[in-house]
């Protein structure tokens, strides 16, 4: 198989070429719709597969980096004012002696200050080493308290500062407190220990600037909510998420809340101190444009998928409807020529076998009219009249084969027309001139309906004579006795006259009409060649015209040419 | 018997001896030629006043005898044969200077008018 076979039948376009079932065309078109719909939806859909993912991940990014940014620059927000404050609080630690801030007016003079300068202060108390607050300046009564068992104590004994989660301590609301030990050279440790409200820490998150539909918090390491959270709790309860692992660096998570929604939790955990912030997005919320791009897409791909589809069938359906016409085409066209190669060769046929059987047939002619001339001049003998009647048969036979070669011969011809302009008028007139006797004879009314002053054509007189006399000697047969033919003319158009012979003679059926114009086909029994109309078809043909037929039987035939008034170029003969 | 005599010219020998001998029954003397050497020949030797020419023949051609005699023998008429059942070649013969012309198989009363026009044109 060569490969040109072998690719055709891979994309199942080859068709059975000498196949004669209409089958093969919607073989055809099956195949080619299979096909195109193939080379196009596939990588359509290789594409918006690539396309899904790549926005998916693009979206995201877009979503998540800001928030990650957010939450890095609030986380610190956070530290820097805990740091300030923390250092604000070291400085008096080490800038003032115990003795210094022991007194209670120094105290309260510095506490004046720090609160003017720091925002956020609520109180400040010196502590001794056993724990005791030996002075205090705030709003509470605090004097005198011992915190030797409280752990930020402890821790800041440890460690020398402290900040502290949010806590309900003796004063039954949140607040945090920074503790910062002093250890001098000389004398006992002590702890200068201030509290800081709460509502800084709000501020601040509220500063973060976040849309009504996320969520922001601060919790310490194990989940307690150091702010008021919108949807997970209220400060200093256990916050209703999972707990991230500790992350410096802001992350994002995506999980799924204990109410069902899905969210996107970025948090960062902070360097200095035990806390952790968190800012939590609906998913829904956040993914609405990816979601909206998303059925967008999706609307898209089956928007087109309906329009391939739609187009590929039309398409096909042209294209295939277009190669069956071009077949038939070609397959009439076809047939035409072979009829008429056919056609030509009988003509051919017919006219080499005529003009050989002429010439022995002048010999018969003559011979049998020479016996007859002499058994006439001769002498008589019994048989005399038998002989001469046999003779007689003889020649009208001879004349019959005569008529039948010379027809046979006039309808092979490729005669060259010869064109002159003339008067149809003229030429009808002549021509029924020739029959005028035998119409007498017969009986038969002729009726002229010529249009006076009908524009002169350009064609071959001969021919047109042949033409005429021919319908018109079929008119006559039609009618026998008695009947009426009516011959009229008229311009037709611009290009065009035309004539009609009608008669009310027999008429002819329809299965007759079908067949007038094929050589040999003939109702006459005996006496007709079957030449006369193919021959005068031939004629008009050839000089450009056209010839109707219309007939009823019993009623009457008419037969209209229509000549044009230039001769016209036509092809075949 | 009529005091003029036609030359037979065709190479169809059954046909002319036939047609020759008929026209003597009609009291026309008729000589033959079986080509259009023969008929040259037989013409300079004894010219007859009218001839009966076949178109189709080996040799000299109907046309070419007809030719020479147009030019040779004007007074001659010449009446053309053809066996193609079509009038153009008469046609084209009579302009060539033919007199008239007939198709094959003749009608014989139609020759003898034709012959007997022929003599008694001028």
């Amino acid at each position: 198989m060569n490969p040109k076979s072998w690719l055709a039948r891979l994309s199942l376009l080859s068709i059975d070429e000498d196949g004669d079932s209409p089958e093969r065309y919607n073989v055809l078109r099956r195949n080619m719709m299979i096909l195109m719909i193939f080379v196009t939806i596939v990588p359509m859909l290789l594409m918006a597969a690539v396309n899904y993912h790549q926005y998916q991940t693009a979206l995201k990014e877009e979503i998540v980096n800001p928030m990650r940014i957010l939450v890095n620059k609030a986380k610190h927000s956070f530290e820097l004012f805990l740091a300030e404050r923390l250092s604000a609080v070291s400085f008096i630690a080490s800038a003032y002696t115990f003795d210094q801030l022991a007194d209670e007016n120094e105290l309260k003079r510095i506490f004046r200050v720090m609160k003017s300068e720091f925002g956020g202060f609520v109180d400040i108390g010196l502590i001794d080493e056993s724990g005791v607050q030996v002075n205090y300046v705030g709003p509470y009564e605090l004097k005198g308290k011992d915190y030797s068992e409280q752990e930020w104590f402890h821790e800041t004994k440890i460690r020398g500062s402290h900040v502290s989660d949010v806590f309900l301590g003796y004063r039954r609301f949140p607040h945090i407190v920074i503790a910062v030990q002093s250890s001098p050279a000389e004398g006992k440790n002590w702890t200068l220990r201030a509290t800081i409200d709460t509502a800084r820490y709000n501020d601040l998150i509220a500063s973060m600037g976040l849309d009504p539909r996320s969520d922001a918090f601060l919790m310490n390491k194990k989940g307690v909510l150091q702010t008021q959270s919108r949807w997970y709790g209220d400060v200093l309860e256990t916050v209703q998420l999972p707990i991230p692992p500790a992350s410096f660096e802001a992350n994002v998570v995506e999980l799924t809340d204990r109410e069902g929604r899905d969210v996107l939790m970025a948090y960062a955990s902070f360097a200095h101190s035990p806390y952790n912030l968190v800012v939590v997005k609906q998913r829904a919320e956040v993914l609405r444009a990816w979601y909206t791009l998303k059925s967008e897409l999706f609307f898209l791909f089956v928007a087109s998928v309906i329009a391939i589809f739609l187009v590929v069938f039309k398409l096909t359906d042209v294209l295939v409807k277009r190669m069956r016409e071009c077949d038939e085409r070609r397959e009439a066209a076809f047939r035409e020529v072979e009829h008429s190669h056919k056609l030509s060769s009988i003509g051919r046929l017919a006219a080499g076998v005529a003009h050989e059987i002429n010439n022995p047939m002048a010999i018969i002619n003559e011979k049998a009219g020479l016996m007859e001339d002499l058994i006439r001049h001769g002498a008589a003998f019994p048989e005399k009249d038998k002989f001469l009647g046999l003779i007689k048969a003889i020649l009208q036979s001879v004349q019959r084969c005569r008529s039948i070669t010379h027809r046979l011969l006039g309808f092979a011809k490729r005669m060259e027309v010869q064109i002159e302009v003339l008067d149809l008028n003229e030429v009808l007139t002549e021509t029924v001139g020739f029959l005028e006797r035998e119409a007498v004879y017969r009986n038969v009314a002729v009726e002229m309906r010529l249009q006076p002053n009908l524009p002169r054509i350009a064609s071959d007189r001969g021919q047109l004579q042949q033409v005429f006399l021919n319908i018109l000697n079929n008119a006559l047969a039609a009618v026998d006795h008695g009947g009426s033919i009516t011959i009229s003319s008229w311009e037709k158009d611009a290009d065009f006259d035309a004539v009609a012979i009608e008669d009310n003679g027999s008429g002819m059926s329809e299965d007759t009409l079908k067949h007038i114009f094929e050589p040999f086909f003939t109702t006459k029994k005996g006496t007709g060649t079957g030449l006369g109309l193919p021959i005068t078809y031939g004629i008009i043909k050839k000089l450009g015209g056209t010839i109707e037929v219309e007939s009823k039987e019993g009623v009457g035939t008419k037969m209209t040419v229509i000549l044009p008034k230039q001769p016209l170029k036509e092809a075949g003969g | 018997m009529e005091d003029w005599t036609v030359l037979l010219v065709d190479d169809e020998e059954e046909f002319i001896s036939a047609l020759a001998e008929r026209l003597a029954f009609r009291g026309i003397k008729a000589r033959t030629a079986g080509s259009g050497e023969a008929a040259l020949a037989a013409i300079e030797k004894d010219p007859p006043q009218v001839m009966v020419l076949d178109l189709m023949m080996p040799g000299m051609s109907g046309v070419d005898v007809l030719q020479h005699i147009r030019r040779t023998h004007p007074d001659i008429k010449v009446i053309l044969l053809t066996g193609h059942g079509s009038t153009r070649e008469g046609m084209e013969g009579m302009r060539l200077g033919a007199f008239d012309f007939l198709m094959k198989p003749l009608s014989i009363e139609e020759l003898v008018e034709k012959l007997r026009n022929a003599v008694s044109s001028a």
